[in-house]
């Protein structure tokens, strides 16, 4: 039992650290340029099928990895530069329709592209085995890679947005945009950079992710529909909301598909458990996000005002 | 209480319309509505009864997105989870009839009843919130009903539910006959529209109109914003829900995808496509998008993209929707 919940907790933290990657250039983009993005989904799809190409081409996941966290950022700012540039002084209404316009493109594109059937992506041969990490509890290498990257990213992030020039520009943006444009703040070419970073983040997230889920088509949908509702638990435009928010979802909604069927089923039976356990599990994390929004309409850690 | 009311009066009377009023434009209506009663023989007569069906979706979507705008257009209410009513009316004609209920006279009201139910419970909790995050809370409980869908085998489960038949009406009014069927659902069509029209032009849809333009206003006026949002939010779920009892009965079959955050995103789309605010504009959004996906579905099995760069010129070209190509007149909507 104890091992169990150990797994189920480094579950958690390493899908939450990878729902932080796609939720920190979501919050941003939300945060400062007051723009709802359906498209980000579609980023960290691309990212992951130029990963998956590359890989394959190049017999090496580190370049695959490398070529496609570059080529994504690149096609991340020439949409933010041909397109979405034009949606930000519009509603959100408008904004909603634009990028999901998007989305239905960039599926259909890599369908195109691609074909309908999913892509392999296998993770290093170094670490497609398990590691021991306790007596009796051996568990696998690639998510332990992935869970160092997310720490990696997540410290670098953190040290960028409080320690750098730019970094303080952007929580500048995010807190008060007029002001900032007001201080003289080059706020065009920093949304660009912006845009870049999260679909480099995107594109991270997808190459990790690749290996354990598929690379398909519409990967990028349900995913980003976690990263708004961590983002909203979170407080929109605050890294730190992020971080919380994500880890947070991940362990709620990882711990969740193990422990309640399980604890259903010790309540009342194999049957129940199959049948409600599953569908508990999977609103687990709306109900988390109603709740929070109930309590503090403003999520955790408001970052306006 | 009459003064907000009356001060619409004088606008009233310069203009032809005042600003919050919605005329039906009895003439273009009758004209349609005539062409609407024909499409079915014209079909037929030409063999092409396949455009029955096509058009019985269109008036079905175009049914739910007027109940989208009742709120999104004219309450302001950005609802990213509208298909989860949709889904529940479907759903529940689904259940009935999967225990052997049939008649439509007890399946229909029901399902429409439960579909205003749970917008009542969801509109009651998500309207504390505003802006983005009503946009999210609604979406998350739209999610929330589509995993229940997702989960529960009992009723299909990830595969959907499928339906034995369509509900029985009346003896010897066969649902079963696409004709027979398309005429129901335009009869409903029409009673909803007509309704929503009355509902606009009346009391409640001009407090309505102007809590969208300037809730703090309509507060310290001493409106009950809440109780006003909330029976829009109400009424708005149930009439997506008596699309949803239709559509099932179309498909002769429920599937989850039907409360999918991409079908809001879609009846979202048809709203926004049409016109945010203009009575007919859901109408025209819902008859171009499906038309649309009929036409480009014929040419490429790439259909999407083409559909995808339609909407993007769309939304770059003509912010306000198409009806705003046609009238050209300022709504001031501005940024939430």
């Amino acid at each position: 039992m104890g091992i169990l919940i150990l797994e189920q907790a480094l579950n958690g933290l390493q899908f939450g650290l990878m729902l932080f990657l796609l939720a920190a250039g979501l919050t941003l983009v939300f945060g400062i340029m007051d723009m709802i993005n359906l498209a980000h989904g579609s980023l960290y799809m691309i990212g992951a099928y130029l990963i998956a190409t590359v890989a394959l081409a190049s017999n090496s996941f580190v370049v695959g990895l490398g070529v496609g966290i570059v080529a994504t950022a690149v096609i991340g700012m020439l949409l933010e530069m041909t397109i979405l540039r034009r949606l930000y002084q519009r509603d959100h209404l408008s904004q909603v329709l634009g990028t999901f316009a998007i989305l239905l493109m960039c599926n259909e594109a890599v369908r195109m592209v691609w074909g309908p059937q999913p892509v392999m992506l296998n993770p290093p041969d170094a670490l497609a085995g398990p590691v021991q990490l306790l007596p009796g509890f051996s568990y696998s290498a690639f998510r332990l890679l992935i869970i160092g990257v997310g720490l990696a990213v997540a410290l670098l992030l953190y040290l960028g947005v409080t320690r750098t020039r730019v970094g303080m520009q952007v929580r500048a943006g995010a807190s008060n945009r007029e002001m900032a444009l007001a201080m003289g703040v080059n706020v065009q070419r920093l949304f660009t950079l912006v845009f870049g970073l999260g679909a480099a983040l995107c594109a991270v997230a997808g190459g990790m992710l690749g290996p354990l889920l598929s690379v398909q088509v519409g990967m990028g949908e349900s995913i980003l529909i976690l990263a708004f509702v961590v983002i909203v638990i979170g407080g929109i435009g605050s890294i730190r909301g992020a971080l919380m928010g994500s880890l947070l979802v991940g362990v709620v909604d990882t711990s969740g598909r193990t422990l309640v069927p399980m604890l259903l089923e010790g309540l009342f039976g194999p049957a129940v458990a199959a049948n409600a356990g599953a569908a508990i599990a999977s609103i687990l994390i709306y109900v988390l996000m109603a709740a929070v929004l109930f309590y503090k309409p403003q999520g955790l850690f408001p970052a306006h005002g | 209480m009459t003064q907000p009311a009356s001060t619409t009066e004088p606008a009233a009377q310069t203009s032809v319309t005042g600003l919050l009023d919605h005329p039906m434009h009895w003439r273009r209506a009758g004209v349609l509505l005539a062409l609407l009663v024909a499409l079915p023989f014209v079909a037929q007569a030409s063999g092409q009864e396949f455009y029955i069906g096509v058009a019985s979706r269109i008036l079905i979507f175009a049914l739910a997105a007027v109940s989208l705008n009742l709120i999104l257009g004219f309450g302001g209410m950005v609802s990213f989870g509208h298909a989860a009513y949709l889904g529940l009316g479907a759903y529940t004609v689904g259940i009935l009839m999967f225990h052997g209920v049939t008649s439509a006279w007890l399946a229909w009201p029901l399902a429409v009843l439960a579909s205003g139910l749970f917008a009542l419970a969801i509109g009651a909790i998500s309207l504390r919130t505003k802006g983005v995050y009503f946009i999210m809370i609604t979406l998350a409980f739209a999610q929330m009903l589509y995993y229940i869908a997702v989960s529960v085998k009992a009723y299909g489960g990830d595969d959907g539910l499928s339906l034995a038949s369509r509900s029985t009406l009346l003896p010897g009014v066969d649902l079963a006959d696409d004709r027979i069927f398309y005429f129901v659902v335009l009869v409903l069509f029409v009673l909803v529209f007509w309704g929503v029209q009355r509902l606009l032009n009346a009391r409640f849809g001009h407090t309505l109109q102007a809590i969208r333009e300037n809730e703090p206003r309509m507060v310290a006026i001493g409106f009950p914003v809440y109780r006003y949002k909330l029976v829009a939010f109400t009424i708005a779920g149930a009439l997506a829900g008596l699309a949803g009892v239709l559509l099932v009965n179309l498909n002769s079959f429920a599937s989850p995808s039907m409360l999918q955050w991409h079908q809001s995103g879609v009846l979202m789309m048809m709203v926004i496509l049409g016109g945010v605010g203009h009575l007919y504009g859901p109408v025209i959004g819902a008859v171009v998008f499906l038309l649309l996906e009929e036409i480009l579905a014929g040419f490429t099995i790439h259909w999407q993209f083409g559909l995808g760069a339609l909407l993007l010129a769309v939304v770059l070209a003509a912010p306000n929707g198409l009806m705003s190509l046609a009238t050209r007149r300022h709504t001031g909507e501005g940024k939430k």
